[in-house]
């Protein structure tokens, strides 16, 4: 059994898709993509570096293979091609493996020029075509059709409008659509990840950066920086807002920030900590951790009146709770029993139940959409690695997803599929993407600095936002 | 708003003998909730003072009378005070009890391994910890203010016990 391997490097906004023969040959382009971002880092100054998104290669027999030809388009070479980020966000989801443009035998781009018998030959499963238009100056059409090989079947096929600036968005709807189409399950490619990225760490000239970038690490920006750590980016559930944690007084702040406008307002500023935000699913309360009255408590806030509410009580450390989706129960990390372990709490009676049981370190703890599954940090046995574990609240059952020894900080694509996380490589912090079935893998590092606490946003309607 | 803050970084311990860094944050970008001045970004122990100015020592020292350190050192995932640090604080204590003119930040810090928030919960109880000892050493509570780093400020940021040893840890910052 051969087993494809599939490399993509993506090089700030371009795409380059390649087969790679050996590993060495992998690491010899992720120099030179290293090499080419430290550059044009260095020169672009205030703009955030994006993040690049690198390939863990590793064989999965069980993706469905896709051909994206590459769409009919007359004018000028685009930077951002429909058909590249097409690909690669299939290929992300570690459920498709797009064939590589080079082993393609036609470059069909009408129904009439496809012929089914290659395409089948090639073992593709789907094939997807397009044509891209400027309609009027500055604004374009992309139509796509998605076909079934086997059948030699269309089976989807859209016209979508964008402006220049929005051919990301455009390809990433067309992702959502083709990836839905397919798996039926809703797509998460049209969404964004915020993370904190930290420059000179340890060293007195420090400097702490929260960022935005698509999902895929393209079109970075930043959101808010300071001299002093920035901790716990959460998104509110209309995706508008973030909150996070700021030290710029010294100590521990929550703060709330309008990502469109940049306004940020004060939330928690007590007596020792002010930490942990999580927004609850209906968007008007927000739980967090405060120790103003001598010890770290989780408490719930009124967004809109302000009023807090205890809902922990005892002498240890109660800290990192998250929301389930149905709103009335939150799961966070309690040493109550000696070590760091993982509860969930009733919202309404406040009635904690330990949920972790394996393991002498189980914390942060974010709760999957499906109310079922809760993905967190998990350190099997003394002095051994921490991984990103999830745990099945229903079974109890335990399945370890990441391989590296310092993961920190899991954050769920909101469809359930992907899972992000922190983690630190050759001294460096990193982000990774892992399908939550733990098979792909990518590794999101920065040139700009260590890259940490990633947080996945909800789904974004970028859709009606294309014109 | 734009407060100019000096801190003066454990000069104060040695008056007299070691010129005192003074530095100045000043804050450019961001709004401040609370004005609290930040605290001392260094926190090696200086090396001990020439032997001849031992006279002229104004801070915290031993049975010898030689200068202390101002970092408690702490165990994994643990707030517990080492018989070597209750040992550091209580001559912290002494000095503090009959100067009590004197204000000191008590700052808790954690190695990166375990989870950001469990961590800063973590170095809260660690400065929580120090407080504590040295109220019992007969510090009155309002000389002294904690805040907690989490895993934010490490002293040395590798990735290995050399540098989480040295990075568990409290520290006390002398204040005006």
């Amino acid at each position: 059994m051969t087993v494809r391997r599939v490399c993509v490097v993506k090089f700030v906004s371009t795409l380059s898709w390649t087969s790679c023969k050996s590993s060495r040959l992998i690491r010899r382009w992720l120099l030179i993509a290293l090499t080419g971002l430290t550059l044009l880092g260095s020169a672009s100054g205030a703009t955030a570096a994006d993040l690049l998104v690198i390939p863990i290669t590793r064989g999965n027999d069980r993706a469905t293979p896709i051909a994206v030809v590459p769409f009919r388009w007359q004018g000028a070479p685009l930077t951002d091609k429909i058909d590249e980020i097409v690909s690669f966000d299939l290929a992300r989801s570690g459920q498709f493996v797009p064939l590589p443009k080079g082993d393609m035998l036609s470059l069909p781009t009408a129904a009439n020029e496809i012929i089914f018998r290659d395409w089948k030959v090639q073992g593709m499963r789907y094939l997807v075509i397009g044509r891209l238009v400027e309609e009027t100056p500055g604004r374009f059409a992309a139509t796509y059709e998605l076909y079934q090989v086997g059948e030699s079947r269309r089976i989807a096929t859209e016209t979508l409008h964008a402006r220049k600036d929005q051919m990301r968005d455009l390809a990433h709807v067309i992702s959502d659509a083709i990836y839905e189409k397919i798996t039926h399950i809703r797509g998460a490619f049209s969404t964004k990840i915020i993370y904190v990225l930290a420059q000179n760490f340890g060293t007195p000239k420090a400097r702490f950066r929260l960022d935005v970038s698509d999902s895929d690490g393209a079109r970075s920006r930043s959101l808010f920086q300071s001299k002093q750590p920035i901790m716990s980016p959460t998104w509110s559930p209309d995706a508008r807002k973030v909150a996070y944690v700021t030290f710029e007084s010294g100590r521990s702040v929550v703060v709330l920030q309008d990502i469109a406008t940049g306004a940020r307002e004060t939330l928690a500023n007590f007596h020792g900590i002010n930490s942990g935000p999580s927004f609850a699913p209906d968007g008007r309360n927000i739980a967090m951790v405060l120790s103003r009255d001598g010890n770290p408590e989780i408490y719930m806030m009124d967004l809109g009146s302000r009023r807090l509410r205890q809902l922990t009580h005892s002498s240890e450390i109660d800290t990192e709770p998250s929301f389930m989706a149905d709103g009335r129960n939150l799961v966070f990390t309690s040493n109550r029993g000696g070590k760091p372990q993982i509860y969930s709490l009733d919202v309404a009676t406040g009635l904690p139940e330990r949920i972790s049981f394996d393991g002498v370190y189980n914390a942060r703890p974010r709760a999957l959409n499906d109310g079922r599954n809760i993905a967190y940090v998990h350190r099997a046995v003394a002095n051994g690695p921490f991984h990103i574990a999830v745990l099945d609240m229903v079974t109890g059952r335990n399945r370890t997803i990441s391989e590296t020894s310092l993961d920190e900080s899991p954050s769920v694509a909101p469809n359930g599929m992907m899972l992000i996380f922190a983690t630190v490589e050759r001294g460096r912090g990193i982000l990774s993407v892992v399908s939550v079935d733990g098979r792909v893998k990518f590794r999101l590092p920065s040139s700009d600095g260590d890259v940490r606490e990633p947080a996945w946003s909800p789904y974004l309607d970028v859709r009606s936002g294309l014109q | 708003m734009n407060k100019r803050m000096s801190v003066q970084m454990l000069g104060l311990l040695f008056a007299g003998l070691i010129i005192a860094g003074c530095q100045t944050a000043a804050k450019k970008v961001e709004p401040t909730p609370t004005p609290t001045p930040p605290p001392a970004a260094e926190s090696t122990p200086p090396p001990p003072p020439p032997e001849e100015h031992k006279a002229a020592v104004n801070g915290p020292v031993d049975d010898n009378g030689n200068p202390v350190g101002n970092t408690v050192y702490f165990e994994y995932d643990s707030a517990a005070i080492s018989a070597d640090g209750q040992k550091l604080v209580g001559y912290h204590a002494k000095y503090l009890s009959s100067n009590d003119g004197q204000k000191v930040l008590v700052e808790g810090n954690c190695d990166e391994r375990g989870t950001r928030e469990y961590n800063l919960a973590l170095g809260e109880r660690r400065s929580a910890a120090v407080k504590e000892a040295l109220v019992a050493g007969g510090v009155k509570g309002g000389q002294l203010e904690t805040t907690s780093w989490g895993e934010e400020k490490p002293v040395d940021p590798g990735h290995d016990e050399s540098a989480w040893s040295k990075n568990r840890r409290a520290e006390l910052t002398y204040r005006h």
